[in-house]
Parts: structure tokens; sequence; C-alpha cells
């Protein structure tokens, strides 16, 4: 399955996560707030300056940091 | 095993109760409307974290409440979840109230089935279930128990419902049968029995949307002015407001030092004694007391609404960005805007950070930016020097905003010498916004926030009253030890702009702020008290010697100086060294030294 970068996810799309290749602690962090491989995140929002991204997941909506974004893999659901 | 809790034999026998749950589910409401008043906060689970404790009674019988950091889950991330997860491993827990906010009941589930591994009684208390009835969520109470093992109360802290249900279910945990969950159960493992207990307990018709506020806070042309508009109109709220109780208390405080004043005579206690109490230390602290409170107890209930309501996360979101420039968290931002309320309060506030690199970069440089003490002599000097009111709330913005600037100038400094590191990854959760629960809050905060603070700047202007008033009544040679200092301050002042008066002034408001341009006034007319700096403050200063200039370097000098006693106490206290103190003092004023220097010399230039 085709799979592009969270940081790529456009306003109202809806992803699978994949694969998140980031360092432990804070994929721990993220695991916590349910970002785990299999589940579903939607884009929620960006910020002013653009930088951080916001995110739907298990009903909350998390931000989280363009670098970060970049490292975590995800596909679109269509 | 020595226990904290038990302050009493009473207490020995009394089932100890732990509060768990996500942060933003409302356990501190929650926790609020069990103990009422019968609370306290202090290091109850941990050696730093701090925590409230609490006694509440049921029909049954009396309970001690331990309220615990708000936790995503018990893995030893932060110190927070670390001394969470201690506490509940120690085996002084007798039972837990699973605190969950309904509307996200899936992503709770997750801590709630690390919990139920530890095998503890446990009741599930499900708040907000008024918001969730509004987002049209149906929740299957009856199937939940029954898939989670335990009691589940539909709760809502706001309409204070629910609430003997649950005193009622506390009453009857018994020993649990709990769900049969091995122990290896890993996070995925987890994940996937939450979102199968969720699937058949959860209806919601529509998802979560995007909140008109969230959208207008993420637009490009009306989020920022949005925000700023919000904090000048807390700051607004707050200087108008704390005009008539500051007022108010100036009066009570005349009339009590009055009462002083005869009590102590009628003692025939010698005049030395009579004048240091009463000009000395009593008016001091009136002084502090009456300038500081009102705004305080304005300004933190204020803010804590912008908090609970979910706004200032918001904040963070958008300022993430130049905060993360400097290697910093945009948590920051929000810790640097209580600042303008009061810098120990910002200071206090940098708890919310959890790297604690970034924490101390947030505290070190919050009072970069305006206290609500410096607030008032800026407004008179503006006014005096720089024309009518107008200009007076452009100049205050000026320098707000200057002191935003030296803020992230300060930050990437300290980031690239003293605390050296990378940026913290940083995730966030954006709770919904919510009405918050004002009463509550605002008591909380008040409590909380203004009486500790205001206790602990009492602590030193008392003794620092009886300073100023020993150095401006002892006299040698028939100058007093003021006049003596200031001279000797002298050079120093001019070179920057100021003089020795007005460098002592700063010296001697090391307790307050809000005192150093009235030590100031009574510095220039020879006083031997305290007299507060209201009408004929022009004359006083055109008298002596007060430029255009010399106002703009008191300005400039008033941002950027060592910061008070109270928030020095605090920093000490918050960053467990006192190291981490004096760099908080001596970065601000070697900034002002050198800028007021700066000012003078070209203002000489163009002379």
């Amino acid at each position: 399955m085709k799979t592009i970068l969270l940081d790529e996810l456009k306003p109202n799309e809806r992803a699978i996560i994949s694969k998140m290749s980031i360092n432990a602690e804070i994929k721990k962090r993220l695991m916590d707030l349910g970002f785990i491989s299999g589940e579903e995140i939607e884009f929620f929002a960006k910020s002013i300056l653009g930088d951080p991204k916001a995110f739907l997941i298990k009903g909350a909506v998390v931000a989280l940091r363009r670098n970060d974004c970049k490292k975590i893999r995800v596909s679109r659901i269509e | 095993m020595n226990n904290p809790f038990i302050y009493n034999n009473v207490d020995r026998k009394r089932k100890i109760i732990a509060l768990v749950g996500n942060p933003n589910v409302g356990k501190s409401s929650v926790f609020n409307i069990l103990t009422g008043q019968n609370q306290h906060t202090g290091n109850w689970t941990g050696k730093t974290v701090e925590n409230a404790r609490g006694r509440f009674k049921t029909k049954r019988e009396e309970y001690i409440i331990v309220d615990t950091p708000g936790t995503y889950s018990l893995s030893p991330l932060s110190t927070e979840e670390k001394e969470t997860r201690d506490f509940l491993l120690s085996g002084k827990v007798d039972l837990i109230v699973f605190v969950s906010d309904a509307e996200l009941l899936e992503r709770n589930l997750y801590l709630c089935l690390q919990l139920i591994k530890m095998g503890y009684p446990m009741v599930m208390c499900l708040n907000f279930m008024d918001e969730a009835k509004k987002q049209n969520i149906e929740i299957d109470i009856k199937r939940l128990s029954e898939r989670l093992r335990m009691r589940v109360i539909p709760f809502s802290a706001r309409k204070k419902e629910g609430i003997e249900e649950l005193k009622r279910a506390i009453d009857d945990a018994a020993v649990p049968v709990p769900m049969k969950l091995s122990e290896n159960k890993s996070p995925e493992e987890l994940n996937k029995i939450a979102s199968s207990i969720a699937k058949e307990t959860v209806k919601r018709e529509k998802k979560r949307k995007v909140n008109t506020i969230d959208k207008l806070l993420s637009s490009k042309i009306i989020g920022f002015p949005l925000m700023l508009l919000m904090l000048m109109i807390v700051f607004w709220l707050t200087i108008s407001a704390a005009n008539y109780p500051s007022r108010f208390l100036e009066e009570l405080f005349s009339y009590l030092e009055n009462l002083l004043s005869d009590f102590i005579m009628l003692f025939g206690a010698p005049k030395v004694f009579h004048d240091a109490v009463v000009f000395g230390i009593f008016r001091v602290l009136s002084a502090v007391v009456s300038v500081m409170l009102p705004p305080m107890a304005i300004f933190f209930p204020l803010f804590a609404v912008l908090e609970e309501s979910g706004f200032l996360p918001r904040v963070a979101f958008n300022l993430d960005r130049p905060f993360a420039k400097c290697r910093a968290c945009g948590k920051q931002a929000l810790t640097m805007c209580m600042g303008f309320g009061c810098n120990a309060a910002g200071v206090m506030g940098c708890r919310i950070i959890n790297s604690k690199r970034e924490r101390l970069l947030a505290a070190i440089t919050n009072c970069f930016v305006p206290c609500n003490g410096k607030f008032p002599a800026m407004i008179v000097i503006i006014a005096l020097f720089f024309g009518g009111s107008v200009s007076s709330a452009i100049g205050l913005g000026l320098i707000v905003l200057i002191g935003v600037g030296f803020t992230f100038i300060a930050t990437a400094l300290l980031s690239k010498t003293l605390l050296k590191g990378e940026g913290s990854s940083y995730v966030m959760e954006l709770p919904p916004i919510r009405k918050p629960d004002f009463l509550r809050v605002m008591i909380v905060s008040l409590k909380e926030k203004t009486l500790k603070l205001l206790l602990r700047a009492i602590k030193v202007a008392a003794p620092a009253g009886l300073i100023i008033w020993g150095l401006a009544n002892v006299s040698i040679n028939g100058e007093s030890l003021l006049t003596i200092v200031s001279s000797a301050l002298n050079p120093i002042g001019k070179l920057m702009g100021l003089d020795g008066t007005i460098l002592l002034a700063f010296i001697l408001g090391f307790p307050a702020n809000e005192i150093v341009l009235p030590l100031a006034i009574m510095g220039y007319s020879g006083g031997s008290a305290l007299m507060s700096a209201t009408s004929g403050i022009g004359e006083v200063l055109m008298k002596n010697g007060w430029s255009e200039t010399t106002a703009v370097c008191f300005l400039v000098f008033s941002l950027l100086h060592f910061p008070c006693s109270t928030t020095f106490l605090t920093l000490k206290k918050e960053t467990g060294s006192i190291k981490w103190a004096f760099v908080s003092a001596v970065l601000p004023t070697v900034f002002g030294f050198a800028l007021c220097i700066l000012i003078n010399f070209i203002s000489k230039i163009f002379q």
C-alpha cells in the first residue's frame, strides 16, 4: 500500500498509521496518545505559522511538530 | 511503613483513595466536589510533584483521597508519571477512582486497562457526561461496567450530577474480580482491547469537528490579533478593576497604621521602636499588600479561566514555532503570559513543561516580561514625560513587546550556552474548548496562587521595611545612610542615565517592584518614611533633574533588572538550586545596565 508522510496529509484527509520511525521516548509518548499502527488519524488544523500541526486521533486532538510528522508514515483512506 | 497521609490515629483506620486519570478529565473538579474545604496541597505522592490531599465522608465511612497529576500512561517517562506509578505500586492505596472523559473514552481506556492490571479495587467516574450528551455521544454504561468489571458512574462535575452514586460505588467497591489481563500486554494489544471495548459501548453520531474558535485561532489573518486581543482584555480588566480595591486597601491600612501606632504608644515604647515598627515594617508591608493583592486576585483567576477553557493550549500551539527556533517549547508562551500577571506565578507555571531543560529556560527568562507590579510606575512615568493616557497605552504595549523580544533573545542565548541541548520533541493535546466551571477555577486559583505568593511577599517585605526605615533614619554626620549610599551610587547611576537615588530605589525595591517609585520619591524628598507616589510626583522628579532620557532609562531598567524577592525565592524553590535563581537575576540586570548606558550615551551625543 502506498504510504505518505503524516506531514503530507491535507485538510479533511484521513489515514491509517503505518510506521513510526521516531526516537523511543517520543514514540512511547505518542503511543500513549493513541498513535499506534493500524489506528485511524485525521488532519485537524495547522497552527498560524504552519508548524506544529494538529491531528484527530481516538477522538482527541494532538499537536505535533512537522519534524516529527515527517517521521510517521501513514496510508491515506480514499 | 511511614505513611505521609496518616496524620493521626483516626487516619490510620481510613482508606486511602487515589484519583487517577488523563490530563483535562476534570480530576481536580471531582476532587474539589468530594472534599470541599477539606484539602491541602503538598508533595504527597512523591518527592517533587505537588498534589492535593483531602478527606470526605460517605454514608458509611470517611476516606482520605489523593489527587495525582494527569497522566496518559503509567510508563515512567516524566517525573509525574514515575511518581504516580511508584505511589500506586507502594501499597499505600486502597482504592482507585479512575476519572475518565466521556468524550474521549477510548483514549482514556488505555490508562484504565493499565491500572486494572494492578489489581486494585477500582471505580470509574465518567465525567463530562453533559458535554458528551451535547455531542450526541451515547455510552452503554451497563456494558462498559461488565467489560471492565467495575462500577461506572456517569458524572458531571459542572452540573454536580452523580455525586451520591459515586460515593455509594466507592463504599461498595470490595475486593475486585479483576479482568483477566495477563502480565505482558504490549501497547498495541492494550490498544486493541481498548478499541474493542469502546466499539461495544460508545455510539457517537458525528466526529469531533473543528470548533469555530479553533478555526479563528488558527486563521492566518485573525489568529494573532485575536490572541493579542484576549491578552489585552485580561490586562485591561486587571489594571482597571484593581484600582478600587487597591485604594480601599490603602485607606484600610492607613487606618490600621494609626491603630497600631496608638497601640504601641499605649505601652510607652521608645520612639525608635514605634517608628521602626509603624513607619518601617508596617508601612512597607501595607504598601506591598495593597498594591500587590488586588491585581493578583483578578489576574490569576482570569488566567485560570483562559487555561481551563482550552484557549491557552491553542496559544501554545500557535507560538510553538518561534520558541522551537530558540530550542524551547511552545508552552513557554503560556508561562510568559502568566509572567505578565506576576513573574513568580509565571515561574511556578513552568511546571507544565515536561523537559527539565526547557522548564529552566522558561523559568529563568520569565522576568523579561513586565509584571503587574511594574505597570503602575511605568504608566505614571510615561504619562508624565510622554503625554496623556493614549500614549501610556501605546508606550506600555511597546514595553511589553520589547520584553517579549528580549525573552526570545535570552532564551536563544541560554540555549546556546548554559542550557545547551536539542529541543525535545513536542507533543501536546489540545483539549476541547469547554466552558469552564468559573467559580471553582477562580476560588482554587485564589487559594493556590494569590494567597501563597502574597505570603511569600510579606515574608520579605517586613524585614525589608525595617532596613529601609533604618537607612532613612540613621544618620552619620547629619546625613542619613540613605543619602550616603545613594551618593555613593551616583556615578554608576549617572552612567546609566539615572542617578544614585533611583538606583538605590531599585535595589531596595527588591521585595516588590511596586515600591520602587515610592522609594525614589522618599529618597528625593529626604523623607523618613514611604509615602504613596501619586500627587506632586512630577515636580519632585523635575526638581531632581529628571529629563526624558532619565525617564526612558528608568523604563528600560524597570523592565530589565533582577526579579523581585518573591520571584527569586520561587525560582530557587522551583529549580532546586540557587545557581539558576542567580542567573535569572544577573541576566536581565546585565542587559538593562548595558542598554541604559547605551541609551544615555546616544542621547548625550545628540544633545
